[in-house]
């Protein structure tokens, strides 16, 4: 249980996970809880190194909350970014934002 | 002696549980169509990270994970499912290799990243300290990261009055 390794697998199956919802999912909502989670697996990597082998115990937790804090700032902007593509496609689905395409 | 040993058993046992509930929410959060299984399963998944902050001994970060990513992110999402009603929209099904190379891009991620995790013998720092307490953390935010405070702040800002911005503006011009 307390070992870095465990932390680390567990950090590494969540960035996974939220990979493959990244390259699978094609509802806009379903995209953004699969970034959610992968910067979940990163913050966890921050406090495992933090209480494993970093120097400074504060300066993990601090990383860990600028993640936080970069993430809520994240979800704001990607919602009312889904919210106003809605309102003009009538769907969430990726696929059908094709005139966003270049 | 056989009272420590008894909770140490019972700390071990609800670790793999936590443990359980990190994973099992991840896979509710990505794999089912439904997208409120996939938002129950991110609480989950959040609260189960929160747990596991606990055991990293950080009290703080677990409160601030609840809060933070429980509490608004979780919230904005489901608010955002209630307003765009997307439970009731046909997606079609997915094709197969398209499914193949995606479970195979994210596996290759896992196993190269476990493989590193586990065969790298990590060497802690010569000199460490044991200052884990609120105090030092507000101490370091306002003094060595006072500018990366302040532009998360200012980044925070500029996403609030965007957000209001590009829903507002969409609503006007579609109505």
């Amino acid at each position: 249980m307390n070992s870095l390794s465990v932390y680390l697998i567990i950090a590494a199956a969540l960035f996974s996970l939220g990979l493959f919802g990244v390259l699978m999912r094609r509802n806009l909502i379903g995209m953004l809880i699969s970034i959610e989670l992968m910067l979940n697996g990163a913050n966890l990597n921050f406090m495992a190194f933090n209480r494993f082998l970093a120097p400074e115990p504060a300066v993990g937790q601090i990383v860990a909350l600028f993640v936080m804090g970069i993430a809520a700032a994240e979800a704001a902007i990607g919602l009312s970014l889904i919210l106003a593509l809605f309102r003009r496609l009538r769907s969430i689905n990726i696929e059908r934002a094709q005139r966003l395409r270049g | 002696m056989s009272g420590s040993l008894l909770v140490d058993s019972l700390a071990h046992a609800v670790f793999w549980v936590v443990v359980g509930i990190v994973i099992g929410g991840a896979a509710l959060a990505v794999f089912p169509r439904n997208i409120v299984y996939n938002i129950l399963g991110l609480i989950a998944c959040l609260s189960g990270v929160a747990a596991l902050f606990l055991y990293l001994g950080s009290f703080f970060l677990a409160l601030m994970q609840l809060l933070i990513y429980v509490g608004a992110i979780c919230i904005a999402i489901v608010f955002a499912i209630m307003l765009s009603r997307p439970l009731h929209l046909e997606v079609p099904k997915r094709r197969m290799p398209k499914l193949a190379a995606g479970i195979g891009a994210a596996s290759i991620f896992f196993v190269a990243i476990a493989a590193v995790a586990w065969k790298t013998a990590w060497k802690p720092a010569a000199e460490r300290g044991a200052d884990w307490t609120i105090t030092t953390i507000g101490h370091l935010l306002l003094t060595r990261y006072a500018l990366v405070f302040e532009v998360i702040s200012l980044v925070l800002l500029v996403a609030i009055i965007g957000a209001i911005v590009t829903t507002g503006f969409s609503r006007r011009l579609s109505s």
